[in-house]
């Protein structure tokens, strides 16, 4: 316990001036590292062609964004297809197949990392840089770009623009992910994890069999993984394996480097909300509301969305780490211990306490790395990151997160703001049909994508041939692979034989349009949003940077997201821990 | 919660047609413009057909024949409530057309032709322009304004008022409408409007809700409700393959009422009654409101646009005194003062006039003068005698510029009385002739009982109120410190009013306010929420979106709180309805897989009998929650004025968690109930 909440509060303590950071680059404002990056800006924007001044409405933005992504898609596909040919192939990898080849592009380029490959015998090294590693920058900067357009439009920074895509992109890179990149992947180098180009050490062990040790570029991709919450390891085992994630030190630096950028998002917006508040009270005379200590640090606005995703994560938390310390009754009953709780498939040096924390950490915040196998987790710690990813709403990763929990915060003022008997307004803006429409849209298609694509799994043979363990596990072991694909998460149950042409096709497509669908509608969101003309605060209107709010959001997404999935739920997780203990 | 309001009651009659429109309405191409209802008639067609024939979609389903018989039924009488609902609500609003019809008989109008000669016609033949003759006794044929006369006219038809309203030439009582009656005298009035399109007619067809159209938060709401069938339609598909997969055949007439259980069938099916009886609930204040836009916009009012006069005071300022400057004669000022008056109909002419009777004054009516009208932009009136003298009375900056125009030297003690008269609350009349300032005539005016308590109402809810007078600041700051509003504009003129409200608006703000002259036509058009007067004129009538038919202009401030009423009584239900969910998914869950998975029975947290008394009590219950709310969707949720928070907070407690518990004990309840008779009948 303690352990939880002492790293919970060091991340407090952590995200609040990373937040601050990331703000002044999400708003363009001055920052002291200026004078070296704005040259290094400079020379890529020359490079690239990019005119960083253009500014994009959102149509563009939204189309800057899936052109690019696309023709990344392609090139990668190429170089996955042709990597047998390729240099940097110490190990002599083969060409990927044409199916899986597709859906680990989809999988890397919209952030999801879902692998359906093993990283150490099915990518060559030049395909882990160039292909893995790369997109884990560029996916991570195109959801942090996107998000950054989204709060620049939903707060009012300009009528008609979002930003430049392009300029985003190449800020959000330079200034967050690879200078924060370099720090976190010494650190990780200086505790053991490898970074060369070497090819895999084989060693004679104690028991005289070989045993081929991974080696490679691991640390440069591992800090990116958790930075951009890729999650894709370097391994098929992930950050289980002690090359990936060696010590307890490095699982912190790893969970922190995840949890650290979507909390910060949260505090970006808070603080671009509350510019974007002065703005419109600028010449209104209306009581400045006296900031506490916590609305200073976050933002009155964002305070009340971080409040709700810590309340829905430390809920989550708390279920899983229970769950996980009741340990197996069956395993119980053939005289295993339980004393330790439920330590299948985890690691000794993590224990129960890291790894409850680590798995609701990387379905929370939509990384989707592991360090302990979720296929084995105990019915109800495995319900946990599985609602997670359904909800997409708790921190989420890259920005897309807050998106998301903004969409359930417009669908709570939409509610609450009839309530207190107005028409509904959010940060200044009436929330009137088009916004409604695009809303309802974007929130059915989560659980249109898992459900129906769950559905087509189970009622097919080339579904069904993927599930390695029959009754309620096994349509667990279904729903976690698409809640896991369509929330672009890429955490796997693991147990799933899913590299098949039937699992690489509609765990692409859900991903593709879980990604893609869901950034277009909400940036056509702001768009209609930021073209409204800001509407009066008054004593009247409603309030939705309180704790009440907070708490009523926490249940809009629980009714509106969770009672959406009750009955799968029920027949997944909730029927086994059920007969498992029944 | 007022006095104003005709209390109209549900009569049987009216639910008698009420049943009868909501079988009407069962018509699959009414019932399409309710997305959620007519999902549920569908429903009910498709376990109708399962009823006929149990194995439609394969299988061996004959013992389901009662079953699917049984939700059938339940089905119909949930899409039948909803239809009730909405039926309900329109009668109100046809009975309250049906009265205003009978003002609408066909009457005899007396037409005066160009050369004199009076002409019998029938009221329907009239045209826009017709001049006609209405003496004692007869009923005014059309709208109109009166050219001529002055008389006294009973408008009770109409308002509901029975003291007669006294309609005469000029100024903003000129305005009569067709159906009312004049009590004495005569008037000579030209029709305004062409047969069909008066007033009354177009009233007729707004009560009646044959022009309304889904308000912008209804349609929004609607998204919202439509989203939400989608989103459990896909539950509901993809459940039938994943029950399987577990060992769970589901039988599609469960899985219907499931989905009907699921979707917002409560707030679905109250959401026209809900707007309805909100423009009803606007309608029996004795307020027209020309659109269910304008009432949804009431509850967004930041700012309120208040005349002083006639909304905050009674606005009758009598005169009480006159007060000479110094170097002047009362007596001359009081002969100058009752010279202006005789041609100046206003309370204040006719209270001076009074005051100088009293006082012993007996100067006689002048031959051939020049009368000058008092209008909003001169701010004075007076006349012209025929040796050349011209007497003016106005405000006091205006008959200063007036006297120095004039080559006056103003008096060193004017603006002391001046001074003395506002801060008493009082208007000040300065009285010249020609260059000459002679005093002032000290108006009295009272502010209107209970208008701060008001005010202070208001402010709790957030709206701020602004009092526009033609009054010097002075007098201005006075009244509006004793009514308690929160900023006003002193010598206003109408086109300060749009300024006024247009800065209001650029600032984000919903602007209400009243009007009834013909010069308030523009800002009533201009503002978010117009209130015309039903005795101000024609054209203030048209530029507003809401008259009211009494005429009172304080009756802005109820509107505003039936507006917020209406929303609050909408976000209500919604919630409740959701809420609901909770409850109906532990109904309905744990039944729908206990035979298959008995370690789900669990989840049966309110010990439901049998699956089928679970699946059956919870879609009972959902049936019945309609008509159970439909009194507090036609009431409107109760309304006290506080602060968001709080009113956020208390409707959540009561629609949110009482959505979330209500359920709980009624499907056990149903349960308790229908269990045995399920087992009677082998089910």
């Amino acid at each position: 316990m303690l352990q939880l909440v002492v790293s919970l509060t060091i991340y407090l303590v952590m995200v609040i001036p990373v937040g601050a950071y990331l703000y002044h680059i999400m708003a363009g404002k001055r920052t002291f590292a200026d004078p070296v990056f704005d040259r290094i800006d400079r020379v890529i924007y020359k490079v690239g062609g990019i005119h960083a001044e253009k500014q994009m409405d959102w149509k563009q933005y939204a189309g800057a964004l899936i052109l690019t992504n696309g023709v990344m898609m392609i090139l990668s596909y190429l170089v996955l297809r042709l990597q047998n040919l390729l240099f940097f192939n110490p190990n002599g990898i083969g060409a990927m197949a044409p199916d899986l080849s597709f859906n680990t592009i989809i999988s890397f380029m919209t952030n999801t990392n879902l692998q359906h490959y093993a990283g150490e015998s099915g990518l060559s090294y030049l395909s882990q840089m160039l292909v893995i590693t790369f997109m884990m920058f560029v996916s991570a900067a195109s959801g942090y770009a996107a998000c950054a357009a989204f709060i620049r439009g939903l707060t009012g920074q300009s009528k008609t623009s979002l930003g430049n895509f392009y300029a985003d992109l190449v800020r959000i890179t330079t200034r967050i992910l690879i200078p924060f990149s370099i720090v976190g992947g010494l650190l990780l180098v200086w505790q053991g994890v490898p970074q060369n180009l070497s090819g895999n050490i084989v060693v004679d062990t104690l028991e005289g069999t070989k045993q081929v040790i991974a080696s490679g570029p691991v640390a440069a991709l591992e800090i990116i993984k958790h930075l951009g919450t890729n999650g894709g390891g370097f391994l098929g085992a992930n950050s289980a394996t002690p090359i990936e994630n060696p010590t307890v030190l490095t699982n912190l630096i790893e969970m922190y480097s995840m949890m650290l950028l979507p909390g910060a998002c949260v505090i970006a917006f808070g603080k671009m909300a509350r510019d974007g508040r002065s703005r419109r009270m600028a010449d209104n005379a209306l009581p400045v509301h006296r900031e506490g200590l916590t609305a200073k640090l976050l933002g009155r606005e964002g305070r009340s969305i971080f409040l709700a995703m810590s309340i829905l994560f430390v809920i989550g938390l708390g279920l899983c780490y229970w769950a996980e310390c009741q340990g197996n009754p069956a395993l119980a009953a053939v005289g295993l211990n339980q004393s330790m709780g439920s330590m299948e498939g985890k690691e000794m040096r993590f224990g129960v306490t890291l790894s409850s924390l680590f798995t609701t950490v990387t379905t929370s915040f939509t990384t989707g790395t592991v360090n302990n196998m979720h296929d084995t987790l105990t019915p109800l710690g495995g319900l946990v990151p599985m609602l997670h990813m359904m909800l997409n709403v708790v921190f989420g990763g890259k920005g897309v997160g807050l998106m998301n929990m903004i969409l359930y915060a417009i669908l709570a003022v939409f509610i609450c703001g009839l309530m207190v008997g107005r028409t509904p307004e959010y940060l200044g803006k009436k929330i009137e049909g088009r916004e409604m429409k695009l809303t309802a849209l974007c929130i059915i298609i989560h659980p249109l994508l898992i459900l129906v694509f769950s559905a087509l799994a189970i009622g097919t043979t080339a579904g069904q041939a993927g599930i390695t363990n029959g009754g309620f596990h096994g349509l667990s072991q279904i729903l976690y692979e698409f809640a896991s694909s369509a929330a672009n998460n890429g955490s796997g149950f693991e147990g799933l034989a899913d590299n098949t042409l039937f699992w690489n096709i509609t765990t692409g497509l859900a991903m593709f349009f879980g990604r893609y669908l869901s950034i277009v509608i909400q940036l056509a969101i702001v768009g209609s949003l930021m073209k409204k003309r800001s509407v009066n605060e008054s004593a009247g209107t409603l309030q939705t940077s309180t704790v009440s709010f907070a708490v009523i959001l926490v249940f809009v997404v629980y009714i509106f997201a969770a009672l959406t999935f009750f009955p799968a739920l029920a027949l997944g997780p909730i029927a086994e821990h059920l007969t498992l203990w029944g | 919660m007022s006095k104003h309001s005709k209390k109209q009651s549900i009569t049987p009659e009216m639910l008698r047609e009420a049943l009868k429109g909501s079988f009407q309405k069962l018509n699959p191409r009414y019932m399409m413009k309710n997305p959620v209802m007519f999902v549920v008639e569908v429903g009910f067609f498709v376990t109708l057909l399962l009823s006929f024939f149990p194995n439609l979609f394969g299988g061996n389903n004959e013992g389901l024949r009662i079953y699917n018989i049984i939700v059938s039924v339940i089905l119909f009488v949930t899409v039948l409530f909803a239809n009730f609902a909405e039926s309900v609500a329109e009668g109100r609003g046809k009975a309250q057309a049906a009265s205003l019809k009978k003002t609408q008989k066909d009457t005899e109008a007396h037409v005066l032709d160009e050369n004199g000669s009076i002409r019998t016609v029938s009221s329907s033949e009239l045209k826009k322009g017709d001049i006609v003759l209405v003496k004692a006794g007869e009923i005014i044929p059309g709208d109109g304004e009166v050219i001529e006369g002055i008389a006294s006219v009973d408008e009770s038809a109409i308002t509901g008022e029975s003291a007669p309203v006294v309609r005469e030439n000029g100024g903003d009582f000129c305005s009569v409408t067709g159906g009312t009656t004049v009590v004495s005298d005569w008037l000579k009035i030209e029709i305004t409007s062409d047969p069909g399109h008066s007033f009354l007619d177009r009233m007729i067809s707004l009560v009646e809700g044959a022009s309304r159209k889904k308000t912008p938060n209804e349609i929004a709401l609607n998204t919202l409700l439509v989203s939400l069938t989608i989103i459990f339609l896909i539950v509901i598909v993809t459940l039938y393959p994943i029950g399987l997969y577990t060992g769970v055949e589901l039988s599609t007439s469960t899985l219907i009422a499931l989905m009907v259980c699921l979707i917002p069938t409560t707030i679905g099916g109250l959401l026209s009654a809900i707007g309805i009886a909100g423009m009803d609930r606007v309608t029996q204040f004795n307020v027209i409101a020309m659109s269910g836009k304008a009432v949804e916009a009431c509850g967004d009012v930041d700012t309120m646009i208040l005349d002083k006069t006639g909304t905050i005071t009674f606005g009758n300022r009598l005169a009480a005194d006159f007060l000479p400057v110094q170097g002047a004669d009362k007596k001359e000022l009081i002969r100058c003062a009752v010279l202006t008056c005789f041609h100046d109909s206003t309370p204040e002419g006719k209270s001076t006039l009074d005051l100088a009777r009293k006082l012993g004054d007996t100067t006689e009516e002048p031959i051939s003068s020049q009368f000058y009208e008092f209008t909003a932009q001169s701010r004075m009136s007076g006349l012209d005698l025929a040796d050349g003298t011209s007497i003016r009375k106005g405000a006091s900056d205006a008959i200063i510029r007036y006297a120095q125009q004039q080559g006056g030297k103003i008096p060193t003690d004017l603006q002391e009385h001046v001074e003395k008269v506002s801060s008493l609350g009082g208007t000040p009349l300065v009285v010249c002739k020609n260059s000459q300032i002679l005093g002032v005539i000290y108006l009295k005016d009272t502010v209107k009982p209970g208008m701060r308590e008001r005010f202070e109402r208001l402010r709790a809810i957030g709206i701020k109120t602004v009092m526009c007078t033609g009054d010097n600041p002075l007098t201005a700051a006075t009244i509006a410190e004793e009514a308690g509003v929160d900023g006003f504009v002193a010598e206003c003129k109408p086109e300060d009013k749009i300024a006024v409200i247009r800065k209001e608006q650029a600032d984000g703000k919903i602007v209400a306010m009243t009007g009834d002259g013909t010069n308030d036509a523009p800002a009533l058009a201009q503002a978010n929420v117009g209130l015309a007067m039903n005795s101000g004129t024609t054209a203030a009538k048209e530029a507003a979106n809401m008259v009211d038919l009494d005429s009172d202009p304080t009756k802005i401030l109820e509107v505003v709180e039936i507006g917020k009423q209406l929303l609050i009584t909408r976000g209500s239900l919604t919630t409740f309805s959701i809420a609901n969910d909770i409850a109906k998914y532990f109904a309905i869950i744990p039944a729908m897989f206990m035979a298959a998975i008995p370690q789900l029975g669990v989840l049966n947290i309110m010990h439901l009998a049998s699956t089928n008394s679970a699946i059956l009590s919870a879609l009972i219950f959902n049936a019945l929650i309609i008509p159970a709310l439909i009194p507090l969707a036609m009431k409107g949720v109760k309304y006290r004025p506080m602060s968001s928070g709080k009113m956020l907070a208390r409707n959540m407690l009561i629609y949110g968690l009482g959505g979330v518990i209500t359920p709980f004990i009624g499907i056990k309840l149903i349960d308790l109930v229908i269990s045995p008779l399920l087992l009677m009948i082998g089910l």
